[in-house]
């Protein structure tokens, strides 16, 4: 399965987590869908798909939330009957990243993702870049800059 | 059924001499239902790990035609871990001491996993 990243510094906890947790899939990403980094998908449609999907999830707990007067959810845990889906924030310094965790009831599970998604945030928090702004992605430049990160992401 | 019931179950547990934490965990989801813990163990890093192994040891003593587990004892160099897996798809979990009077938890234990169902 490969593990690829747009931003570098990524990389090496999400490797460990995905170990760690028995991950099928992850993605990590910022609450507007831009994909900082992935495990395991082989199409750029499907990371597309779920980039979307995923960031849509984020923004309706976050208004549920917002409307019950609380802070955002810490996460959100899904359970199907063979797989579940494990949605998390972390802020970090270069902004929050939002991860799309799917795994499977038989290699995983909640406990084990959110165990080892306490890591992962620790880990992605102590390896943000602390100097820099991040970039911030324009209406207008957003296809071009969707289309560069999955052909980094896929190697194209 | 309240969470009462859990809670007297694990107070019985945690009355034996070296007896550290009791908890309830979903063995599927690796998740805490109640726990009864002392200070410094980590619950849902227990719970987590737990319900994992006892995931794959199902899957073991399946492959290997002995049946289901009815009780482990996972002694460490400073501790132990009994678990106890209830019917309903619960581990009775005890964090002890390394010298604990095994066999009192373990009937301990066990009268938690009826309780539980």
């Amino acid at each position: 399965m490969s593990t690829r990243a747009v931003e570098a510094w990524t990389l090496a906890p999400l490797k460990r987590f995905v170990a760690e947790a028995g991950a099928r899939l992850v993605l990590l990403m910022t609450p507007a869908g831009q994909v900082m980094a992935q495990h395991g998908f082989s199409r750029a449609v499907d990371v597309m798909s779920a980039a979307a999907l995923g960031a849509a999830i984020m923004a309706s707990t976050a208004e549920i939330a917002r409307q019950l007067n609380q802070p955002p959810f810490a996460g959100l845990t899904h359970q199907g009957e063979r797989h579940g889906i494990f949605l998390g924030a972390v802020p970090t310094s270069r902004g929050t990243i939002v991860a799309l965790v799917v795994y499977d009831l038989d290699a995983s599970s909640a406990g084990l993702v959110q165990l080892f998604f306490e890591q992962l945030a620790t880990e992605l928090q102590a390896a943000s870049p602390k100097e820099g702004v991040p970039k911030q992605v324009l209406a207008a430049d957003f296809e071009r800059e969707l289309s560069d990160s999955l052909n980094t992401l896929f190697g194209r | 059924m309240t969470a009462a019931p859990f809670e007297r179950a694990l107070d019985l547990i945690t009355r034996v001499r070296g007896v550290r934490g009791a908890m309830l965990v979903s063995a599927a989801d690796g998740l805490v239902v109640a726990e009864h813990l002392m200070e410094g163990i980590k619950g849902p890093a227990v719970a987590a790990l737990a319900g994992s192994l006892a995931n794959r040891l199902g899957r073991a003593m399946e492959a290997a035609g002995i049946g289901r587990s009815v009780f482990w004892h996972l002694q460490g160099t400073d501790g132990a871990l009994l678990v106890v897996p209830a019917a309903s798809g619960i581990l009775v979990v005890a964090v002890t001491d390394a010298n604990v009077n095994v066999g009192l938890v373990r009937l301990e234990l066990l009268g938690a996993a009826g309780v539980v169902g």
